[in-house]
């Protein structure tokens, strides 16, 4: 009777730990997960931890100190930049490793292997478009320079290193709640890392919404819709800047008699139009203390753990602050001994789609120049986490991977396949850039550090000890003729295709200008006497108002500049609401409206985070470009293009009957006068909604977040209490802003502050997590002090000694 | 005092197996205790029970307290949908417990099959 009862407990107990050690009965593992000795509580990091370790490893030339600051910033100490990577890789393991390797996995479309079906969809997207056989070729080239190649060794072996020593108890917390287990970093890994980032900046495009928006409306309403150019532009580079001599493209022949049809397509998710960045530097000449101070603000997602890793790095060769890319080697923007560098998206145009005829359904050729070419195909094995693999066969032509076609977003035409033409599959160094701008001595060296930049092409802007201030709108940019790749091309015909690459000599560049300053905020590179096409889809405002900003100011500091980075100033505004007052006819609106009224007539026109009057006005412009366009958009293809908001304003300003105003479903002529009043009467349901949920408040309507890469809500801080916006310097909106803030005086001893909306450790389980978060909110800094080896204790000290 | 000692070579047991192996194995520990050490069944699995109680729920809520309960308040919403952090230390005390108790009994029981 006993042993039957031994045999049934004992059957109890094993059954018990299978439960709890599998997800496939209970939603987690329970029993691995809560054990205190493997699971989630080895990722609660004691408040009081110390971060001092010896550590002995192989990989090491000589000894490396890498010292700590209070807020577990890296100080790295090498003999060599070798040994120097290497550390740097083992850091980012040490603290960012789930993050490195989740991004890397979206980058390579991987992410079905861990979160399941559910990620199949973002995985061929990114497959399609060829992002794995862009980093390939990426890497090729990068292997092919020894030095580069040696550094990139460096630091995969540093990452591995640190893989190596995990255990299950050490496993950061995103392993053990999803249920998988790091591999082994390769530099495929870093070539995907910066692919991705690509995939983030170098995606600016609307071919076809563009081209349906043509086909719907016509050439003549379509150029009213989407003019060429903004009056309000103030380019990055102002004035002339090269003739068209060095190199001519010439556009196909009645190429703009061609009426496209409209496409219906399903399009998958783009990056959000608000990434984008700022980045200035005022000369000698206007700084109080003599020396020039250069100013970067890179508008990203806004994610935890960071997209940043603040780092410094020393060599006897070069001592380099900023922040790194958890995933890359090297600075990415930052200050050595003698410069400093910042960056913001160059944002043109430089991803086309030419239409595909494949000979049969085979798609073994397809037709160009008169000639059946052979295709090339890609298998794309996907690995879906608790299902088959998924095979997705992708066509390669001449002009790329072709993304869409009848496995992929069918569209009812029928035999439509759009092949993608991108300049981020052009193979690049760009980690060399990085690499060389963390030992610029000058400007030369910066130009030729910047010059190694392909995808994404970035305004890179530079201030030296010595005075100089630049800027370079740098990247592989075709060449195009005027409206070459708004549209989708036809991909049968060579004219069609990309003619070159600008020449060098015609990138937009200044050096030391009369102004005393340069700037860039995403803005239009250069003006209409450019001589290639540089398209239509580029932000005006912040650039007219940093411009402005540093054009009145005289005498600058620091603090000014502190200030201005953080300035909630709303140029649109500043445009749009004396329309809105002029137009909108406060009589006919009804007691309770004229109240809101009120408050968007008093708006100060800044973006604070308290201000009910840019909500007032953000709701009220947004219903009357509803009231202006719905009515012609009515029969619309569902992807179609709609105005840039400055092309609506500009249009109002200028023509009060402007030909889309009036409501073609109605049988009288509506005047500017009848729709404001309209849009207002429609605005105020939301707004007193709003009001009524205690969210008129500017950051309670906002609700600025930054999220947790895995969308873990408790992971993420949400509703924070910021202002700025759209438009505004201080350009965070709900999911986007400034990831970095940095302002760097460069005087005989160069002076820095920095901050970004995250923590150095990727640990949701740590006080580091996101520490930074409440100051960045508040618009405050940190001080960065570069330490020397010589200075006095740091809080943490990690020893690496060679094995 | 067999059972106070018991219970206090479970939890050691534990704690040393677990340095080294997988989690589960403290049902190794619970269970080969009360085999040599011989107590009663019902004894054994209350035993077990309190020693892996007491083992899991302190060591989660010493270690949760060094942390200002900091991860606890992240995850509690997570796995429980709750907001006192409290229990998930209760759960982790628990689940060490269940597991403690049934190994535990397997032992006692075994141990009184074999020597009659």
């Amino acid at each position: 009777m006993r042993i039957i009862f031994t045999i049934l407990t004992a059957a109890i107990t094993i059954v018990l730990c299978y439960i709890l050690n599998t997800n496939s009965v209970l939603p987690a593992p329970l029993g691995k997960l809560l054990s205190p000795q493997h699971g989630i509580w080895q990722n609660a990091e004691p408040a009081n931890k110390s971060f001092n370790e010896n550590i002995e490893i192989k990989g090491l030339k000589s000894q490396v100190e890498v010292r700590f600051n209070e807020r577990l910033v890296p100080h790295i100490f090498a003999e060599n930049e070798l040994d120097a990577y290497y550390v740097q890789g083992f850091l980012h393991a040490k603290f960012r490793l789930w993050q490195m390797e989740f991004q890397t996995l979206a980058a390579a479309g991987r992410v079905s292997e861990v979160a399941g079906e559910r990620a199949l969809g973002h995985d061929r997207e990114f497959r399609r478009l060829g992002m794995v056989y862009a980093a390939e070729r990426t890497l090729k080239v990068m292997e092919e320079d020894p030095e580069l190649k040696a550094l990139c060794d460096a630091y995969t072996s540093g990452v591995n290193d640190y893989i190596d020593r995990l255990t299950e108890s050490t496993l950061p917390l995103e392993y053990k709640l999803m249920g998988y287990y790091p591999e082994k970093w390769t530099n495929l890994k870093t070539a995907l890392f910066l692919k991705y980032m690509s995939q983030n900046l170098a995606a600016r495009e609307n071919d076809f919404e563009l081209t349906n928006a043509l086909a719907y409306f016509g050439r003549d309403n379509y150029r009213a819709l989407f003019p060429l150019n903004q009056d309000s532009l103030d380019p990055i580079v102002p004035g002339f800047i090269g003739t068209d001599s060095a190199f001519k493209v010439t556009a196909p022949v009645n190429y703009d008699t061609i009426m496209p049809q409209t496409t219906n397509i399903e399009l998958y998710a783009k990056p959000s139009p608000e990434l984008g960045s700022n980045n200035w530097a005022v000369g000698p000449q206007k700084t109080a203390s003599g020396a020039p101070i250069l100013c970067n603000d890179p508008h990203l997602g806004l994610n935890l753990p960071s997209l940043w890793y603040e780092i410094q790095i020393t060599t006897p060769e070069y001592s380099t602050y900023g922040v790194s890319f958890p995933g890359s080697p090297a600075v990415i923007i930052g200050f050595n001994e003698d410069i400093a560098w910042g960056v913001t998206n160059g944002g043109r145009d430089v991803r086309d789609y030419y239409e595909i005829q494949f000979q049969d359904e085979t798609k073994q050729s397809y037709l160009f120049n008169g000639e059946w070419l052979k295709t090339e195909f890609r298998y794309e094995r996907i690995r879906v986490k608790g299902k088959a693999d998924y095979i997705d066969t992708v066509a390669y032509t001449i002009h790329g991977p072709v993304m869409y076609d009848d496995t992929y977003n069918r569209n009812s035409y029928g035999d439509k396949y759009w092949a993608v033409k991108w300049s981020a599959h052009v193979p690049g160094k760009e980690l060399k850039s990085f690499n060389l701008l963390n030992k610029s001595k000058n400007h030369t060296d910066y130009v030729e550090a910047v010059s190694y930049m392909k995808a994404p092409g970035q305004n890179f802007v530079f201030a030296s000890r010595t005075g100089d201030i630049a800027m370079r709108t740098q990247g592989l940019w075709p060449a195009k003729w005027k409206e070459q790749g708004d549209f989708l091309m036809p991909g049968t015909d060579s004219t069609f295709l990309w003619q070159g690459f600008i020449p060098d000599e015609l990138t937009p560049s200044q050096l030391n200008p009369e102004r005393g300053f340069v700037s860039s905020g995403n803005q239009k590179p250069a003006d209409s006497t450019y001589p290639y096409y540089l398209g239509m889809d580029y932000p005006v405002t912040r650039g007219l108002i940093i411009n402005r900003m540093l054009s009145d100011m005289d005498k600058i500091t620091v603090e000014k500049m502190k200030a201005m980075q953080v300035n909630n100033y709303n140029v649109f505004g500043e445009m749009a609401v004396p329309i809105l007052l002029k137009y909108i006819q406060p009589q006919q609106l009804t007691l309770e409206m004229q109240v809101y009224y009120e408050i968007l007539k008093d708006w100060d026109l800044y973006n604070h985070s308290g201000s009910k009057g840019i909500t007032v006005f953000d709701i009220v412009w947004e219903s009357l470009k509803a009231c202006i366009f719905d009515d012609d958009y009515k029969n619309a293809p569902a992807v179609i293009a709609r105005p840039f908001d400055m092309t609506l304003l500009e249009a109002l300003k200028k023509d009060s009957t402007y030909r889309f105003i009036d409501n073609i479903e109605t049988r009288h002529v509506e005047t500017l006068e009848d729709i404001a009043t309209e849009a207002f009467r429609k605005a105020y349901p939301k707004i007193s909604e709003m009001d009524a949920g205690g969210k008129l408040e500017w950051a309670k309507y906002k609700g600025t977040r930054v999220t947790h890469l895995a969308k873990i809500e408790k992971f993420s801080r949400l509703n924070l209490p910021i202002g700025g916006g759209v438009n505004i310097i201080n350009a965070t909106t709900t999911e986007t802003g400034p990831s970095w803030r940095m302002v760097v005086s460069l005087g005989s001893e160069i002076e820095a502050w920095g901050i970004y909306p995250g923590g150095q450790s990727g640990n949701p389980g740590s006080k580091f997590y996101d520490d930074f978060i409440d100051k960045w909110v508040k618009g405050e800094y940190y001080q960065i002090k570069k330490m020397r080896k010589e200075d006095s204790s740091p809080e943490w000290k990690i020893t690496f000694t060679p094995a | 005092m067999k059972w106070i000692i018991s219970v206090v070579l479970i939890a050691a047991f534990s704690f040393a197996l677990c340095l080294y192996f997988p989690w589960w194995t403290i049902a190794i520990a619970a269970f080969i205790v009360p085999f040599l050490i011989g107590i009663r069944p019902g004894m054994a699995f209350l035993a077990g029970f309190l020693s892996l109680f007491l083992f899991w729920g302190g060591v989660s809520y010493i270690i949760s307290s060094a942390n200002n309960h900091l991860l606890a308040g992240k995850i509690t919403p997570l796995i429980l949908s709750s907001d006192h952090s409290f229990l998930i230390i209760l759960l982790t005390a628990i689940i060490g417990a269940v597991v403690g108790g049934f190994a535990a009994l397997s032992g006692s029981l075994l141990r009184h099959s074999i020597i009659k």
